[in-house]
């Protein structure tokens, strides 16, 4: 536990940049995110937020910069943070043959759990996912709000500190969006869990995120919270969208500024 | 935190688990165990079933003939077990050489999606968050397609053995069963090429329909053209040596023969002949000292160990090839982007 004592933060980018050839997909990023905290990285599609979240897992090597992730360098040392960071992707999937159950089982296995405590857990997860009655149907079967909903169990199987959620909302319906937001929260509460979650639907995640920071063509144009940053944008009581506009447009123009 | 890892450390310390898909163990092992228990109960593994079966009954049935007419005609014909496995009747194939057609297809038929079907379906970022290397990924699935193979292919040999036994009488000499032995691992090996080959496919094309087409096309290019190829190459590096005659005739064979060694489809039907042929002395065209000493030579039956000792080199090559594919799925993979 020492690596995550009050304060220090469990999440830390600093100067994280991405290049893929002549492309910058991620651009000196510079953000913390601390225990207990729920982080947005919003932006649109492209904006470079799944490039961010592959870099903490260490599954991507960033060009410069570095990421810690609980105090660990994701890409000297990237069992040990996979071992501690719960990760559901971007329109996750699962082996269609096998039941949810199975599927869960497989990620505990994955993880050296020891299997009596594992199989006892996952009980518990299917529970507060809401799929105990689906549990043993093929995942086959699952709506993609079920399985949705299963990927946040799976990323919880291994009692992670941290939970990185890419684009938990896309593809489900408006009634299970605010289900899942609200399974989210309640979990980062009970458990102290550290919450990264992107997301290019800015309303829908606005309620539910601590801080947030906005991103537009790989840089962070804003950070902070929702109020701070309606306030930065010239006027309260703005809307995280309308918020966004308005900073992304500013970051365009001083980037064009900055080419001129 | 502590308790946690030090449980995940040391997996062995704890008592086994009496459900052996549930025991833990390094992270190839916990891919393959899943990788079995899905794919026991697949339609591929019932597919892979049905075609070994067939191509071990067909020529069972069709060739006991042709092998009560051999046992009759001599009493002299060393080795009359191996005889069921190589001796086929007219339109159907000895069950060695049908296996020896169908082993390339079992082995693409588990390797082609290997990699490009996780992408495809949505677990692969899921399955890499997990705390194991990505060659646990390829061996697990490797190790796990050649088990099912493997025990299939054992499986049909032990039943065109009973057949045998019971239908024809005739009973195997210990020196005969292990040289079978010997023949279904040089097929493992075999299967092995074809399945890191088709792994190597699944790594680096991204559909796995254009991985399985890739790989039936290399097959068919080295099992039905790769001896035309070999002529035609042969042929434009030594252009006289095709219609000359004496060490000229044999030094073209032999190239042709080196070319044609590429496929492991000719090293494997060469190490085949060797194991269950016991009179088989030599299986490359040979050069013409060993031409002179082989004219010399009384027929006769080479004991197991100077059989292997024929088969030596291919399966040598059949190995390194499997250990290149491997290589080469292992590098691409590590390098590849971990979303499409």
């Amino acid at each position: 536990m020492a690596a995550a004592e009050a304060g220090a933060p469990l999440v830390e980018a600093t100067h994280l940049t991405k290049r893929y050839g002549d492309f910058v997909a991620v651009d000196d990023l510079t953000f913390r995110v601390g225990a207990g905290e729920i982080y947005g990285l919003l932006g649109p599609n492209g904006a470079g937020k799944t490039t961010t979240i592959l870099m903490l897992l260490g599954l991507s090597e960033p060009s410069d910069g570095e990421a810690r992730v609980i105090g660990l360098d994701p890409a000297r040392d990237p069992l040990e943070v996979k071992r501690r960071v719960g990760y559901l992707p971007d329109s996750v999937g699962f082996y269609g043959r096998l039941s949810g159950r199975e599927n869960l089982d497989y990620t505990a296995r994955l993880n050296g759990l020891d299997p009596t405590e594992s199989t006892a857990r996952i009980v518990e997860l299917l529970e507060q996912v809401r799929l105990t009655d689906a549990a043993d149907h093929p995942a086959d079967t699952y709506s993609r709000g079920m399985l949705q909903r299963l990927g946040v169990a799976d990323a919880l199987v291994k009692d992670p500190q941290i939970l990185i959620l890419d684009e938990p909302t896309t593809s489900i319906d408006p009634a299970g969006v605010a289900e899942l937001l609200d399974l989210i929260q309640s979990l980062a509460r009970d458990r102290g869990l550290a919450v990264l979650l992107s997301s290019h639907l800015l309303s829908q995640v606005e309620q539910l995120c601590d801080r947030v920071g906005i991103f537009s063509h790989g840089r962070l144009v804003a950070e902070g919270r929702v109020s701070e940053l309606a306030d930065r944008a010239g006027d309260p009581g703005l809307s995280l969208d309308e918020v966004y506009r308005r900073l992304a447009a500013q970051a365009e123009e001083e980037r064009r500024d900055d080419a001129a | 935190m502590t308790t946690q890892l030090e449980a995940a450390e040391a997996p062995a310390a704890r008592p086994a688990d009496s459900d052996w898909l549930h025991r833990r163990g390094p992270g190839w092992v916990v891919v393959m165990r899943k990788e079995l228990a899905e794919g026991l109960t697949s339609l591929r593994f019932a597919i892979l079933l049905g075609l070994l079966a067939l191509a071990a009954a067909a020529p069972v049935y069709a060739a006991s003939g042709a092998i009560r007419d051999a046992a009759e005609g001599a009493s002299g014909v060393a080795a009359l077990f191996l005889a069921l496995f190589t001796i086929g009747a007219d339109p159907v194939p000895s069950f060695v050489a049908l296996v020896g057609f169908v082993a390339p297809l079992l082995g693409i038929a588990f390797g082609f999606d290997a990699i490009n079907g996780e992408r495809a379906q949505g677990t692969l970022p899921r399955l890499l968050s997990q705390p194991i290397h990505r060659d646990d990924v390829i061996n697990g699935k490797f190790a796990a397609g050649l088990a099912m193979i493997a025990v299939a292919v054992t499986g049909m040999m032990l039943l065109v053995a009973g057949i045998g036994i019971l239908r024809l009488g005739i009973v195997p000499s210990p020196v005969e069963v292990l040289r079978l032995a010997s023949w279904l691992l040089l097929t493992i090996v075999y299967i092995g090429v074809w399945l890191s080959f088709a792994t190597l496919c699944s790594v680096l094309v991204r559909r796995a329909a254009t991985s399985a087409l890739i790989a039936i096309g290399v097959w068919l290019v080295l099992s039905l053209f790769g001896v035309l190829l070999a002529q035609l190459v042969a042929g434009m590096i030594d252009p006289s040596g095709a219609t000359a005659t004496g060490t000229g005739a044999l030094g073209h064979a032999q190239l042709e023969q080196q070319l044609s060694s590429i496929s492991p489809n000719t090293l494997y039907s060469q190490a085949t002949t060797a194991l269950l042929n016991p009179s088989a002395t030599a299986v490359t065209v040979p050069g013409l000292q060993q031409l002179i000493q082989l004219s010399q030579q009384i027929p006769t039956q080479l004991s197991l160990d100077q059989s292997l000792l024929v088969a030596w080199p291919q399966i040598v090559i059949l190995v390194a090839v499997t250990v290149g594919c491997f290589v080469g799925a292992y590098v691409a993979f590590l390098r590849q982007e971990v979303r499409a």
